[in-house]
């Protein structure tokens, strides 16, 4: 391996985590006035605002890395889909409550170990926000977990919902543990985090949290992948039409 | 967010009027005025725990609401800073929502008792969010304008007499000056903006301005003549719910606003606003009662949509909320066992 490290291999990296934090906070942000209770509003917002605070670090420190005056916004707003790297998981809708906690607890379950391998990361920005962001997914794990065994030991219409939630998800799980050539580029380097490592530690607490929850594991199946080379699925066209909305119909203009 | 053209409609019965001789009323009043706080646990006419009951559960019923229209841009919002400042505010307008239930539970009544009042249409809401949020400006125009008169009415209600609900205030008072600001500052960036920027200033600007100084309620004086004068309004005042008429404060509100939205590049949307100098304030032009009134009855643009998106939620969360109550049913049994 190189001892040079590229530095756009590093900007990369911090867009990839950014579109994982900013597609998932959209979901969330469609709850607005939604949610079963005007708690969970609250606190669904909560998620969604730690999520876009940590797409801001990444996305500005990816814009400064490049050197080629792309900020926060420019990332976030005027690429093309298949510039975006996020996990298919993140972008799946919100079919109904069930299904957010569903995405939100197996995501949840793989940033927390994520985020704390990434704080011990050799890359110091990086290294930072993964100290930061991991105290705030600890939360957000807790949250999503609770909602979890709730739905899942409460009645047996959220015991079947919270089932097939699951069920459908699970497909979208395999590809969080796939390192790509990037990966390894930045394994290699100490500066990326190994995410086939990361698995053990999301297997016992999702089979944990599913034990509690009377839910059954599903098997791990034919999983599917494309979200981090960019191939989406037809939900997110939709999706970026209205993140892109303002900057698309009104190019380089101040906010 | 909150109104004071909430008032209670004229020809309400459910408040009952009260015999203000009795040994107990006269020592309450004394009490009121020499500017103690009431507590729950004291004694109060039954007609100041009514209207209390009933004006600060509007209060929350506009803040649960008011979470629609600004929602409305959260998903589109044009930076992520704004992405971030927005869903701050709309979170904290459900924050103010809780700590007003929870007021309102302190006289006696409970929170699904007050929702049930909001979904089956009994119980109002502001009509200020029963207009659209159509353009990004919308979302400064709501934060500068609407959260500006809010204030206006609200901080004389940190000292309102029923302790609980003046204690609430005080926070959701700080809360909505930021959320004021940030409102006024969206509409500066505009400001200095495109020309498509400034027009859309301008649009959502001439569309809230009114709508705004409806905010205050009824006149004070005038309403009788025009059929929507608050009756109670002065029984308000006498056990200070109320502190400041519905006309002075708009007139203070007039006088603040003005100058800020000529600093925006602004054109008032009022061809009567001049500056008295005898008075030292702003005259301005009539106001459209007809407009209030029937945006007030349902006829306003959003009325439906608000109501019926506030029901849907309510039902799509039915089985969630039932599965936690299930829950935790379960786990106190075997807590217990």
């Amino acid at each position: 391996m190189s001892a040079v490290i590229d530095k756009a291999d590093i900007a990369s990296y911090a867009i990839r985590w950014g579109d994982d934090a900013l597609i998932l906070s959209h979901r969330l942000a469609e709850w607005c006035a939604d949610a079963p209770e005007l708690e969970e509003d609250m606190a669904l917002m909560n998620l969604a605002l730690d999520l876009v605070g940590q797409a801001r670090t990444l996305y500005t420190y990816a814009g400064e890395l490049e050197g080629r005056g792309r900020d926060e916004d420019a990332i976030a707003f005027t690429r093309e889909e298949r510039d975006y790297k996020n996990a298919l998981l993140v972008e799946q809708p919100n079919e109904d409550f069930a299904y957010a906690v569903a995405r939100q607890f197996l995501y949840d379950a793989f940033s927390l170990p994520f985020y704390q391998a990434l704080a011990s990361s050799k890359d110091a920005t990086l290294a930072a926000l993964g100290e930061k962001a991991a105290k705030e997914v600890r939360y957000h794990l807790k949250h999503s977990a609770d909602w979890l065994i709730r739905l899942g030991d409460g009645t047996d219409e959220s015991h079947r919902r919270m089932q097939a939630a699951i069920d459908e998800l699970w497909t979208y799980t395999g590809e969080l543990f796939v390192n790509d050539d990037l990966d390894r580029r930045l394994i290699a380097a100490g500066i990326g985090v190994d995410l086939a490592a990361l698995k053990s530690a999301w297997n016992d607490t999702v089979s944990t949290v599913l034990k509690e929850a009377t839910l059954q594991r599903p098997a791990d199946g034919w999983m599917a992948t494309g979200g981090r080379e960019g191939r989406h699925s037809e939900y997110m066209g939709y999706l970026l039409a209205e993140l892109q909305y303002m900057q698309r119909a009104y190019p380089n203009m101040k906010w | 967010m909150y109104t004071q053209g909430l008032d209670i409609p004229k020809g309400d019965k459910s408040i009952p009027v009260e015999k203000a001789d009795s040994a107990e009323a006269l020592r309450f009043q004394a009490r009121i005025d020499a500017d103690e706080k009431i507590e729950p646990k004291d004694w109060m006419p039954e007609g100041y725990r009514k209207t209390l009951i009933r004006q600060i559960s509007q209060h929350a019923h506009s803040e649960v609401i008011g979470m629609q229209p600004e929602g409305n841009w959260i998903t589109r919002a044009p930076t992520l800073r704004r992405k971030a400042i927005l869903m701050a505010k709309v979170q904290d307008e459900g924050g103010h929502g809780l700590y007003l239930y929870s007021a309102a539970e302190t006289l006696g009544v409970s929170r699904d008792e007050l929702v049930e009042q909001l979904l089956d249409g009994s119980a109002k809401y502001s009509s200020i969010f029963n207009y659209p949020t159509l353009t990004w400006a919308d979302i400064g125009a709501i934060g500068w304008l609407v959260d500006g008169a809010a204030i206006m009415n609200q901080i004389p209600l940190c000292r309102c007499s029923y302790g609980p609900y003046a204690r609430a205030m005080i926070r959701i008072c700080k809360e909505e000056s930021f959320h004021q600001r940030q409102g006024y500052e969206l509409m500066l960036a505009l400001s200095r903006g495109s020309a498509e920027q400034k027009a859309m200033m301008q649009d959502a600007f001439d569309r809230w301005w009114w709508p705004a100084l409806m905010m205050f309620g009824p006149h004070d004086t005038k309403g009788d003549a025009e059929g929507i004068k608050s009756q109670h309004s002065e029984q308000s005042m006498k056990w200070r719910i109320k502190r400041v008429s519905n006309d002075e404060l708009r007139q203070k509100f007039v006088d603040v606003t003005v100058p800020q939205a000529e600093y925006l590049g602004l054109k008032v949307p009022d061809p009567h606003l001049k500056w008295n100098a005898e008075t030292g304030h702003y005259d301005f032009g009539p106001i459209d009662w007809n407009e209030f009134k029937n945006v007030l009855i349902g006829n306003g643009p959003c009325n439906k949509k608000r109501l019926k998106m506030r029901r849907e939620a309510h039902e799509r969360g039915a089985w969630v909320r039932e599965a936690a109550m299930a829950y935790a049913a379960k786990k106190a049994k075997r807590n217990a066992a």
